[in-house]
């Protein structure tokens, strides 16, 4: 659509729109965060989420708990000893859920693939990802393009229709 | 005091002996117990910070180094002792005397499998409870997977 | 279990909580296992591991130069001060003589990395104690000192800036005066905090009293930095044993004296954070005044391939005193290298000085301890 659903809104009082369209819009603008950080990409997140580039206009807040969160940023190095911990969250989120995978750490396993016996070499060994976040530390703006990014795949889905597992 | 000095005081002490090039003190796992006491209760010497305890693999893994380096605030000096240890020897544990050896003990036991004697709980603090092996010695074979994780050892796994 | 009739016999359990891995508020990957009686802790252990990231093996494989970016990545909130620890140690290998234009901007910048490492400090002990707003105001004004860092080399948090033997990039014509105005603004700043937080009688009462650290505990379990000076201890590496040129300026330590509660208590170590960043801003300005001109690049050496030997050098970050110890067998890569940090002894202690307090009181501790699990767990 060339105007968003805000503009269309407010151009005629009345839209016409498939319910698809609206539940996936709704979805998209107001996703909560599990906020999973691990190392110094932590940081990077902390900052996304200040006054400076404010991550709560895009409608994604800090939540403590998986049980009440859309997303998960996996901000930081995995460790092996992590790894179980990281999957056993990820499977007491709610669905739908999604996972960013922010930094290089946890994309594929940073500056320490080489000599890391310890290291998970990227967080998608053990939960599947959706958006990868690339940088080390990424810079909070591009943590903001990564939910961008979530937000136009969400767009796409298409959660009346049954899925087939 | 300077290095000569702190050994004039403890020169008593049998196995004990000063290396002035690098500036250590070298002593046997015997005698490390009275020389500790030594140390940290003597009032010219007075070393109250015990600030690190390094392990280290001279090379082929049947022989190790452990270095302790102390400072003292009270007389702002600092000494190094080094003592040498074949492999699986006892060493007597400092963690009576200073906390601060506790944990440097036990991560000393967990990269380089270096046996504490009277430590009150050595078990491994930085790698999980199950793991096999000591990384930070020479000979260490990295393992191929870690409870069905992979664990890849050269980029082949991406490219 | 009890089977009499008498109800004044209660019979109560010990209950073991798990404070986990992903926590908000535990700084990092950090685990406690608490053993409490009610809501009072009897028995706390920290359970660490979670970040290992295999440093120490990394720096047994690559050569020196290539070490400094793992360096950053050990206290990723003071990147700065790790560089530079680790720089002095390998100059002190090579035994080279610095320009006194290269001391003076290390100078400059580990003060300036020492003033955002103690913002976040203090924004996020006061979202541990429940205060949002001191968190959104000290990171604000966190990110103008990143907006310095960023002009000198590119890089907001993990910089690879000090490398042994000078630094990587000279000083832009407007940096020095940039500083001036941030260190302009940022004593009005400071003004804010104080009437905020310190005086403040909730976070009085939630901190004075709370955790006290005796010193002659401090000492045993080698605390060090703040936590340590919080406790009375008047202990700082750049007065004590002076490294790069520190004994050319003119600057106070700030020990702890106990004005809200007792010596040694959550307020202290709090207080002598906020003070410390009041003495870095005099630090930078005395170094500004006196700068002088040079070429940063003329000691760096061409490769580094040190002598046989070893050394241990100390150094005061923002968390306290690291130590390198370097073993060196005379080729460009080390035999073994060692960090000491900070933070794993600052948490050493919490078993011993949180117990008999409550499970939010434990959160008040650690967060005054100020400790990085990056560092910790290196």
């Amino acid at each position: 659509m060339d105007l968003s659903l805000l503009e269309r809104f407010e151009q005629d009082n009345i839209v016409v729109e498939k319910l698809d369209t609206l539940i996936n819009w709704s979805r998209a603008n107001s996703q909560w965060y599990f906020q999973f950080g691990l190392a110094c990409c932590a940081i990077e997140m902390m900052a996304a989420a200040a006054p400076r580039h404010d991550l709560e206009r895009f409608g994604a807040m800090p939540r403590a708990s998986p049980r009440q969160s859309d997303v998960m940023i996996v901000a930081g190095t995995v460790t092996l000893k992590m790894a179980e911990r990281v999957k056993r969250l990820y499977e007491q989120m709610s669905d739908p859920k999604y996972v960013i995978s922010m930094g290089s750490c946890a994309n594929s396993g940073g500056p320490y693939w080489q000599h890391g016996y310890h290291v998970l070499k990227g967080v998608d060994l053990v939960i599947p990802v959706d958006v990868y976040v690339p940088g080390c530390p990424p810079r909070p703006e591009a943590l903001l393009q990564g939910l961008l990014e979530l937000q136009k795949k969400v767009m796409t889905e298409t959660p009346l229709r049954k899925q087939v597992v | 005091m300077d290095l000569k000095g702190i050994f004039e005081i403890i020169k008593s002490i049998d196995g004990v002996d000063l290396d002035l090039e690098s500036n250590f003190i070298s002593v046997s796992p015997a005698s490390l117990l009275e020389l500790a006491d030594k140390l940290k209760n003597d009032r010219d010497l007075e070393f109250d910070f015990l600030m690190c305890i390094t392990a280290i693999d001279n090379g082929d893994s049947k022989s190790f180094t452990i270095v302790y380096n102390f400072y003292s605030n009270k007389h702002s000096h600092s000494c190094e002792v080094r003592a040498q240890l074949a492999l699986e020897e006892e060493i007597p544990s400092l963690s009576d005397i200073w906390k601060a050896a506790d944990w440097h003990e036990r991560e000393a036991y967990d990269m380089m499998g270096v046996l504490f004697n009277g430590h009150p709980d050595l078990k491994r603090i930085l790698l999980p409870q199950d793991w096999e092996g000591y990384p930070l010695r020479k000979d260490y074979k990295v393992a191929d997977y870690y409870h069905g994780v992979p664990i890849p050892k050269d980029k082949s796994y991406w490219e | 279990m009890n089977n009499s009739n008498d109800s004044s016999i209660v019979n109560i359990d010990e209950m073991v909580l798990n404070m986990g891995p992903q926590h908000p508020s535990t700084h990092g990957v950090l685990r406690l296992k608490i053993h409490t009686d009610g809501e009072v802790v009897s028995k706390i252990e920290p359970v660490i591991g979670y970040l290992h990231r295999c440093f120490e093996k990394h720096c047994e494989n690559l050569s020196y130069e290539q070490i400094v970016p793992f360096t950053d990545r050990c206290d990723y909130l003071a990147s700065m001060h790790m560089d530079h620890a680790y720089s002095i140690a390998v100059e002190k290998l090579l035994d080279i003589e610095l320009p006194e234009r290269v001391e003076y901007i290390r100078v400059i910048i580990a003060e300036l990395q020492r003033i955002a490492s103690h913002l976040v400090a203090i924004g996020t002990f006061g979202l541990d104690v429940g205060a949002i707003t001191p968190f959104t105001w000290t990171i604000r004004d966190r990110e103008r000192v990143l907006d310095l860092f960023e002009a000198l080399c590119g890089a907001r948090l993990l910089y690879n800036y000090i490398w042994p033997g000078g630094v990587s990039h000279d000083l832009s014509p407007k940096f020095i005066q940039h500083t001036q105005e941030f260190l302009d603004y940022f004593e009005t700043q400071i003004v804010e905090y104080n009437e905020l937080l310190t005086g403040n009688k909730i976070f009085i009462e939630r901190t004075a009293d709370v955790g006290v650290m005796p010193s002659d505990v401090a000492v045993n379990f080698g605390v060090t930095g703040p936590s340590l000076r919080g406790s009375g201890v008047d202990y700082d590496l750049r007065k004590t044993q002076p490294y790069s040129i520190y004994d050319k300026f003119d600057f106070n330590i700030p020990v702890g004296e106990g004005k809200m509660g007792t010596v040694g208590d959550s307020w202290d170590r709090y207080w002598v954070r906020m003070v410390e960043m009041e003495e870095s801003i005099k630090i930078i300005r005395q170094a500004i005044s006196s700068l002088p001109d040079g070429d940063v690049h003329s000691a760096m050496p061409k490769r580094i391939r040190p002598k046989k030997g070893e050394v241990y050098s100390r150094y005061e970050s923002a968390r306290g005193d690291v130590g390198f110890f370097i073993q060196s067998n005379g080729k460009n890569i080390p035999m073994r290298l060692k960090m000491r940090s900070p933070a794993f002894c600052n948490l050493s202690v919490l078993g011993e000085i949180a117990e008999g307090w409550m499970i939010s009181d434990v959160i008040t501790i650690l967060g005054s301890l100020d400790i990085v699990l990056g560092e910790i767990d290196r």
